[in-house]
């Protein structure tokens, strides 16, 4: 059975909403984003993940129009931005403080962008209407922001920034001030509405675990460059650069030296110790023999045993140093032998009191050829 | 409540009297039956009736009314606009010059203040009446609205700004239906700050009002200077009681609206 999957980016004749081409944008002597080429298509909830100053934010300000780029192009829709002021883009952007405006009702502030659009009353009853329906927040039109709660203050912005039904909404840090459990119910309502309303939405976090939530796509940014491009699976289970494997979740990283061997590669990782193997590169990445290179291993996907376990490439005697309880998962911080530590990590799916091992207990870690991605080190 | 200490309760009395022993003379002074400042001849509201008979007193005080109005508000439109590129603009050649040149009319002896502003008038032969003194007291007291108006603006959260911007007003519209209603507290204090500055005013009055014109103030001290008249005591019991009730009524409303608004602050927390 053929299933449809969202994925206009891998269809060569599709065109993007949005194009980044040649984009650098310098503040004085400080560079926020260096010469980066990005596509972004119609429908996509897209993230730009990175930590703070890499430049994510600049991204979305020059797309609003609030940044002008230094050197390249920006097209939305095919159209030049570069002479199109803020308030004639056919976008609109929810501000990380939401940017609520204080004087006026949370109706007023949802009509705010339609009356300035002079479309007629009734139509522009109805919208607005619509947006308080689409965020559930009917019976606080006639409050001012001040007087609802963080989450309603959250979702006015979402709906005031909804109801021009622009072609591309922003969303910077949106769901930052709001705690933990609340984030998360967010997220999902985020993605309901960005579904129902078809509108292509850009979301700038450092939180990992928020783009790798919502996005259908997720860039990850240092300094100015975009480092990698991919849907969140691919991100996490193929990173392109121990950057990327170490921003995105947990990893282990050992250091090694590569050598061609049948149809992956052995890893010389520590003096007088058999090789490891694997047979995933990086994206791209394909080592010589004898250069030096990284391999990122995840810890759920390293197994930890008592006993020597039979028929797996990669098994490494060590010493329990650490338990880390999360509750439903245990993460074991194993020693090897040599001084490497490795990140084990089991589900709890038996009780505390009948755990296997304990702190000091010599155990065997193992994971597959195919768990670990071999990258530049 | 707790009872206060010998000491405190002797500060607070010290205090009131240095403060309001002088006026409370005053007003009590004006409703004296003599002509006699000093001497007290029994209670009167006479003078309060010669007063409103007096036409160059009530003259004096139209002008001043007229000035105070016209100048605060010309200084408020001017010193929220310099308040607006000094906070805003960022970095631009001069800022620094401009900036000090701002504040340097808070400083600024009024009498040099209003020997130039003299000087300046002569100079281009403008006639000496309310509009020269509406143009100096605008002058030094657009500094003031400045430094209030600047004040307010370094907290504004520039991004609500933007929003407006990106909801589809231009730069214009923007300031207008979301920077000035947010920010109009801090310019209404900052125009009756100017408008009671020029209302006191004397010294550069002085320099800048011509024989058409003349200013309360003016008129008080060139009449004192002749000798305390008890009409004088009920001109000033008449302007304490303006002030008076201005600043409660003011100070009751603010006060109601914070208590209001933390109330539903909190209302809107538990929800």
């Amino acid at each position: 059975m053929e299933q449809h999957v969202f994925a206009p980016w891998l269809n060569p004749d599709e065109k993007p909403l949005i194009q980044f081409k040649g984009v650098t944008k310098r503040f004085g002597d400080f560079t926020a984003i260096d010469n980066q080429t990005l596509d972004i298509y119609a429908k996509e909830f897209f993230a730009l993940l990175g930590p703070s100053g890499c430049g994510k934010t600049t991204m979305m300000r020059i797309l609003a129009g609030f940044e002008q780029p230094t050197e390249g192009q920006i097209l939305i829709g095919g159209k030049d931005m570069r002479a199109i002021p803020p308030n004639e883009r056919p976008v609109n952007m929810m501000f990380q403080s939401y940017a609520l405006f204080p004087h006026l009702t949370v109706w007023e502030n949802i009509a705010f962008g339609l009356k300035r659009e002079g479309i007629p009353k009734d139509q522009l009853n109805a919208r607005v209407e619509e947006m308080l329906r689409l965020t559930r927040l009917a019976k606080f039109a006639k409050r001012k922001p001040h007087q609802i709660s963080g989450g309603q203050r959250q979702r006015v912005a979402l709906a005031r920034s909804l109801a021009k039904a622009p072609k591309l909404l922003l969303l910077d840090e949106p769901l930052g001030a709001l705690d933990k459990k609340l984030r998360q119910e967010t997220q999902f309502e985020l993605m309901d509405i960005q579904e129902k309303t078809g509108t292509t939405f850009v979301i700038v976090t450092h939180d990992q675990e928020e783009a790798m939530t919502v996005a259908s796509r997720v860039a990850v940014m240092d300094e100015g460059r975009i480092i990698q491009v991919a849907t969140p699976a691919d991100i996490y289970e193929a990173p392109s650069s121990v950057y990327v494997a170490d921003f995105i979740g947990d990893v282990n990283i050992i250091q090694g030296t590569a050598l061609k061997a049948g149809d992956g590669y052995d890893i010389a990782w520590a003096e007088g110790r058999a090789p490891l193997h694997s047979k995933r590169e990086g994206d791209g990445f394909s080592p010589t023999n004898g250069a030096s290179v990284a391999l990122a291993i995840r810890p759920e996907k390293v197994s930890i045993s008592a006993e020597q376990p039979s028929g797996v490439t990669n098994a490494v005697k060590g010493r329990i140093i650490d338990i880390a309880y999360l509750g439903n998962l245990s993460t074991y911080h194993v020693e090897l032998e040599g001084g490497q530590m490795i990140k084990a990590q089991t589900a709890n799916t038996r009780r505390l009191s009948r755990r296997s091992y304990t702190w000091e207990d010599e155990v065997w870690v193992s994971w597959t050829d195919t768990a670990a991605v071999l990258l530049e080190g | 409540m707790r009872r206060m200490s010998w000491f405190n309760a002797t500060s607070l009395t010290l205090g009131f009297v240095f403060l309001y022993l002088p006026m409370l003379i005053l007003v009590i002074f004006s409703f004296n039956a003599s002509k006699l400042v000093t001497i007290w001849a029994g209670f009167s509201t006479k003078w309060y009736g010669e007063l409103m008979r007096n036409e160059a007193f009530l003259d004096a005080a139209w002008v001043t009314a007229k000035v105070a109005v016209a100048s605060s508000t010309l200084a408020t439109v001017l010193g929220t606009m310099a308040a607006l590129v000094l906070v805003r603009a960022g970095r631009f050649p001069g800022r620094t010059l401009f900036s000090g040149m701002i504040y340097a009319p808070l400083v600024m002896p009024e009498v040099i203040t209003g020997l130039s502003l003299l000087l300046l008038f002569i100079g281009i032969g403008l006639d000496r009446g309310v509009l020269t003194i509406v143009l100096a007291h605008t002058t030094f007291s657009m500094c003031y609205v400045s430094v209030v108006v600047s004040s307010r603006l370094v907290t504004f959260d520039d991004s609500l700004e933007e929003a407006a911007l990106d909801l589809g007003c231009s730069r214009l519209e923007a300031f207008l239906l979301v920077t000035l209603p947010i920010i109009a507290p801090a310019v209404i204090s900052g125009w009756l700050l100017a408008f009671t500055l020029s209302l006191d005013d004397l010294v550069i009055a002085s320099f800048t009002a011509g024989p058409s014109a003349t200013t309360l103030p003016i008129k008080v001290f060139s009449a004192v200077r002749l000798g305390v008249s008890p009409e004088i005591n009920a001109l000033s019991t008449i302007m304490i009681t303006i002030v008076a009730v201005g600043v409660i009524t003011a100070s009751l409303v603010s006060k109601r609206a914070a208590v209001k608004r933390r109330n539903e602050e909190q209302a809107a927390g538990r929800a």
